[in-house]
């Protein structure tokens, strides 16, 4: 298959690539999420962890 | 090996633990999805059918037996926590709702768009994707229950006999829907999947299914690391953690 | 003062929720109106033609019974978790799931049975043929307990929460899909003169399915909200 066919996908492109590119975006977000939430609660966590210093 | 079990029930060998294993399990999906893409994409041939259309399959079939099997292990995990009062159980219960549901919804889409040459219509009562809608409502009613209730711990039980009344129920609606779907018969009828199908088709399939396994594996880690830290956040590990990251 | 027998528990129990829905015979009527309201809002929305409502009718009168009861469930746990009784039950001697047994039994005598008897009436309106009313009734007698069953599981999961009405919709819908597919059909069916036997022996197996387990679930669940 050239690279010119294996991009049209026998007339079917947009219906392929649209399901691949939103597979990406899911699988994508799965990861970034958790990475994000645990960013988060570090910084929560460190600003907490200062206040009660301080108030100690 | 029943000492890792058992020292597993620990969090914070659990959160090390799984810290470990994460870059490993990412490094062998990272592999295995580019394989099987490759097989599927470029090695197995055009179907005499339904052109390049059904290499959506690759992802549509995937996903939806990965929608299921997240459900029966977040049931399970439920029940186990439930039962033995495991707190790691709980924590991989609720960490797995997410990512089925994305599964599920990825099912769904792709197998929206794969109808829409294959049948004509973005949307067809097809028994297997009307049961799919309603497992994404099952797991969304499990997402919506835990974040309803203030404390974690009567959230996780709770959401652990949501999970196990669901897992209960899916084989009856499944058996429902299609029942239903057979006597409304559309102008169509789905049958891709026909009783033996191209080696070469179904080796990348397969390659698929398992580098989802593992990503699912992956994820569930990530978030159940992140949740781990969120419940035991008051405890010295945790703290120390924080001070120095 | 000496122990109950279960048995005693269990008609006390029952006779007390019917005496005090009595009490408040205003509220029974709700579900009930929303039963005929959504079922004769439904020609207005979708036009008149005898043909096209004839052949919807028992899909939609189901709908309508399925939304009615999910409407009144919250009445189930409410006024005895507001009041303290329902903690009071969980303590007792009695097992719990017989006294949720006996609570949902009410609870559907209250909610169900109306629907029950309404309904004739409702068939008459899109002219449905005899024998589709019949299984009409038949199929609520046998579906709208399982409804009931089925429910109390999500009404006892949201009982603690504050907007747990919101959620108990989300919860309970997909469970209810299987008594909706084979009742419906089945009043279809038996308008069309094809048999029912099937329909009818799978929601009969629901019907008991539902009517053991789900007490046990319901119990479990109260004990955790109520924790």
């Amino acid at each position: 298959m050239s690279l010119q066919e294996f991009f049209h996908m026998g007339g079917y492109a947009v219906y392929v690539w649209s399901s691949y590119a939103i597979a990406l975006v899911i699988l994508v977000a799965n990861v970034v999420a958790p990475i994000l939430q645990r960013r988060k609660l570090f910084s929560q966590l460190a600003r907490r962890q200062r206040r009660e210093r301080r108030e100690s | 090996m029943l000492r890792f079990f058992h020292q597993l029930g620990s969090p914070k060998y659990f959160y090390h633990i799984a810290g470990r294993w994460i870059p490993w399990l990412a490094g062998i999906f990272i592999l295995l999805v580019l394989a099987g893409l490759y097989q599927g994409m470029v090695v197995a041939p055009t179907d005499y059918q339904q052109g390049d259309s059904y290499r959506i399959m690759f992802i549509h079939v995937p996903s939806a037996w990965m929608s299921l099997f997240i459900y029966v292990v977040m049931a399970g995990a439920g029940a186990i926590g439930l039962i033995w009062h495991m707190k790691l159980a709980e924590v991989i219960a609720i960490s797995s709702a997410p990512i089925g549901a994305s599964f599920t919804f990825l099912a769904l889409v792709t197998g929206s768009i794969w109808g829409k040459p294959m049948w004509g219509a973005w949307w067809v009562w097809d028994a297997r994707l009307t049961s799919e809608l309603i497992l994404l409502f099952l797991y969304l009613g499990v997402m919506a229950l835990y974040s309803a209730v203030e404390d974690k711990r009567t959230a996780a039980r709770a959401t652990a006999i949501l999970a196990i009344v669901g897992v209960v129920n899916i084989p009856i609606i499944h058996y429902s829907v299609e029942w239903w779907n057979t006597l409304h018969q559309g102008p169509t009828v789905t049958k891709f999947g026909a009783p033996s199908i191209d080696l070469r088709m179904l080796i990348p399939l397969l390659i698929m299914a398992v580098a989802f396994k593992l990503f699912y594996l992956l994820v569930v880690l990530m978030r159940a690391r992140v949740e781990v830290l969120q419940r035991e956040r008051n405890a010295q590990w945790v703290r120390e953690l924080v001070d120095a990251p | 003062m000496s122990t109950l027998s279960l048995r005693r528990a269990f008609t006390l129990l029952l006779w007390r929720d019917m005496l005090l829905a009595f009490r408040r015979r205003t509220e029974m009527i709700n579900p009930l109106l929303f039963f005929i309201l959504v079922t004769a809002l439904f020609p207005l929305g979708i036009g008149a033609d005898p043909a096209l409502l004839r052949s919807v009718a028992p899909g939609i009168i189901w709908v309508a019974a399925l939304l009615a009861a999910m409407l009144s469930l919250d009445s189930v746990f409410r006024s005895d978790f507001e009041d303290g009784s329902l903690e009071q039950f969980l303590i007792s001697a009695q097992p719990v799931s017989i006294l949720v047994l006996a609570k949902v039994i009410a609870h559907w005598l209250i909610t169900g049975l109306p629907l029950l008897i309404v309904a004739p009436l409702l068939g008459l309106l899109p002219d449905l043929p005899s024998a589709s009313i019949g299984t009409l009734m038949l199929t609520l007698a046998l579906g709208t307990p399982v409804l009931s069953m089925i429910g109390a599981i999500g009404v006892a999961l949201t009982v603690g929460l504050r907007r747990g009405g919101v959620i108990l919709s989300l919860l309970v819908l997909p469970l209810y899909i299987p008594v909706l597919i084979f009742a419906a059909n089945a009043v279809e069916s038996a308008g069309a003169g094809l048999p029912i036997t099937a329909h009818l022996s799978l929601l009969t197996a629901l019907l008991v399915l539902s009517v053991s387990l789900s007490p046990l679930a319901t119990a479990a669940a109260l004990k955790i909200s109520l924790s």
